[in-house]
């Protein structure tokens, strides 16, 4: 598979295989942080030795399967032309951070992109793994196979009484970040998520906007995720937020039973008025765009809107980012330009869904 | 680079200062810094990198009077770091800083972690050895107390016995080694 390929489908395969409550929780992810023993972090700006790690690691892992997740793929930053990495940053394979490590950086991807293997960014190693709606135990669980895969070619940093060794304090202990994508239209129009935030940090949680800058959160999508890393184990810190997500996504469905309650028919309008937008407009930016693709996914959650496939939230709020539209639009774009193919493509999707 | 104010010696002090955005760079010799006013050289002489951490804010903003802190030029012997430079940069220069700067880490980690600072986590298969096992009986003397606390008393038998077995086999692998 190339990395065209991966390129192309702006859908990464995993994400069409539900999970749990995968109405309001749309993907899980797990994120290992991971250092060689004996080699400076890539904070250090020493290059000679990263570039060695980069080597060890195309030989090692380029080409192998583990597994259920085939044929790891090594991409070298310096190999990706601009539009290319944004769109892998687009699809959260690599952060905008690799992406400038032109010298050491590069990216390991297996088949369905479920798993990326991030070398050299502020950690040598930093393994990610994606599931579908909210399966964080699983995600743990096959994240420390693959973790435990990587292991028996590499010896890491790690010290009894600190854990893992990370070039960022805030990561030391487990490595782990744990994350969960949810997305929550009727907390936010009940403007509930304004208190919800603060009483969440309390709980050592993270709670910001997936898109968006500062507390703008574009599409109603949100991601909760673990800050604490040292001191609790990774069953703990998963357990503490899958509690938290529960307790959200509990809220979220009373919220949603609320609103329809009490303004139905206002809401079923509302909802159904995006849609025409986003099957009738010409230019559309991307913040309305986002706006009434998370309406239409409610509208498809509450079974009014029909034949749409869940996933198209999720699926356009990546396609539409500027990445992908230069990619779907085989050159650069200006960011009017960019309006109008933003429109051009939401359209062009939403009738595929119509011809099924 | 030679001095912006003698035009003489070789600028070896470079400092930037960036007030509401506007950007300045000063280039001066030691000499011409010290006239200047950007450090106190009459006490000993300071090697480049001392000079540079000693320019961290560690309390509150620069002050050219103040005198260096010992922490700022505690040095990482494998990656050359000092703590002044992680202090600046918030990130290790490599996994022995962990060890050289621990008697200044406790409280930071507190701070990031909620209070903690051990790890309780996964522990590398290659690294583990008999961690595994002291970890485990660790965890099963909490489930213990929580299930004498219950009065499940079934449960903490069972866990009494596992216990034992597992310091059991701790004991035989400690005299395994012994011999």
């Amino acid at each position: 598979m190339s990395l065209q390929d991966f390129i192309d489908d702006a859908i990464s395969p995993w994400l069409n295989d539900g999970g749990e409550d995968n109405d309001i929780v749309l993907s899980s992810r797990i994120r290992l942080a991971r250092n060689l023993d004996k080699v400076p972090f890539p904070t250090s700006g020493k290059e000679e030795p990263l570039e060695k790690v980069l080597e060890y690691m195309e030989e090692e892992f380029n080409g192998q399967t583990f597994n259920g997740f085939k044929d790891f793929q090594l991409a070298k930053i310096s190999d990706l032309d601009p539009v290319e990495k944004r769109v892998l940053i687009e699809k959260h394979l690599i952060s905008p951070n690799l992406a400038e490590n032109e010298r050491s950086g590069a990216v390991l991807i297996s088949k369905n992109e479920q798993v990326s293997i991030m070398v050299n960014e502020e950690d040598h190693l930093r393994l990610q793994i994606y599931y579908p709606g909210l399966q964080l135990k699983k995600a743990v669980d096959t994240a420390f196979e693959i973790d435990d895969w990587i292991e028996s070619k590499i010896g890491y940093a790690f010290d009894e009484g600190k854990g893992y060794l990370t070039s960022c304090p805030t990561n030391v202990g487990t490595g782990l970040r744990a994350s969960v994508m949810m997305h929550l239209p009727a907390l936010t129009m009940t403007n509930q998520m304004n208190q919800i935030v603060p009483e969440i940090n309390k709980l050592g949680l993270v709670v910001r906007g997936i898109y968006g800058e500062g507390s703008e959160a574009l599409g109603n999508l949100y991601q909760v995720s673990n800050q604490v890393t040292l001191g609790k184990s990774e069953e703990e810190i998963i357990q503490d937020l899958t509690s938290v997500v529960r307790e959200l996504i509990d809220s979220e469905r009373k919220s949603r039973e609320w609103i329809v309650q009490q303004s139905g028919i206002q809401l079923e309008d509302k909802l159904f008025r995006s849609y025409g937008i986003l099957s009738n407009s010409r230019i559309i930016q991307s913040k309305e765009a986002s706006k009434c693709l998370s309406d239409i996914r409610l509208a498809i959650d509450l079974g009014w809107i029909k034949g749409i496939s869940k996933t198209i939230l999720n699926e356009l709020m990546v396609l539409t980012q500027p990445g992908f539209l230069q990619h779907y639009a085989k050159k650069g774009l200006s960011p009017s330009e960019r309006d109008v193919f933003r429109a051009k493509l939401i359209r062009e999707r939403l009738t595929l869904e119509e011809e099924k | 680079m030679e001095c912006q104010r003698c035009h003489e010696n070789t600028a070896s002090v470079h400092y930037t200062q960036v007030i509401n955005g506007k950007k300045d760079e000063v280039h001066l010799c030691e000499k011409c810094a010290e006239k200047e006013g950007y450090m106190d050289f009459s006490n000993q002489h300071l090697s480049m990198h001392q000079f540079l951490t000693s320019m961290v804010p560690l309390d509150s903003a620069f002050n050219k009077s103040q005198s260096i802190k010992p922490e700022t030029t505690t040095q990482c012997d494998y990656c050359g770091m000092t703590y002044g430079e992680f202090r600046r940069k918030g990130k290790f220069g490599c996994s022995h800083c962990y060890e050289s700067f621990s008697s200044y880490l406790t409280p930071l980690l507190k701070r990031v972690h909620s209070g903690n600072t051990e790890h309780v986590g996964k522990i590398p298969k290659r690294i583990g050895g008999n961690l595994h096992k002291q970890r485990e009986v660790e965890n099963l003397r909490a489930k213990l107390q929580e299930a004498i606390q219950t009065e499940a008393f079934e449960e903490a038998a069972t866990i009494r016995d596992q216990i034992n077995q597992l310091k059991q086999e701790l004991e035989e692998e400690r005299k395994g080694g012994e011999a």
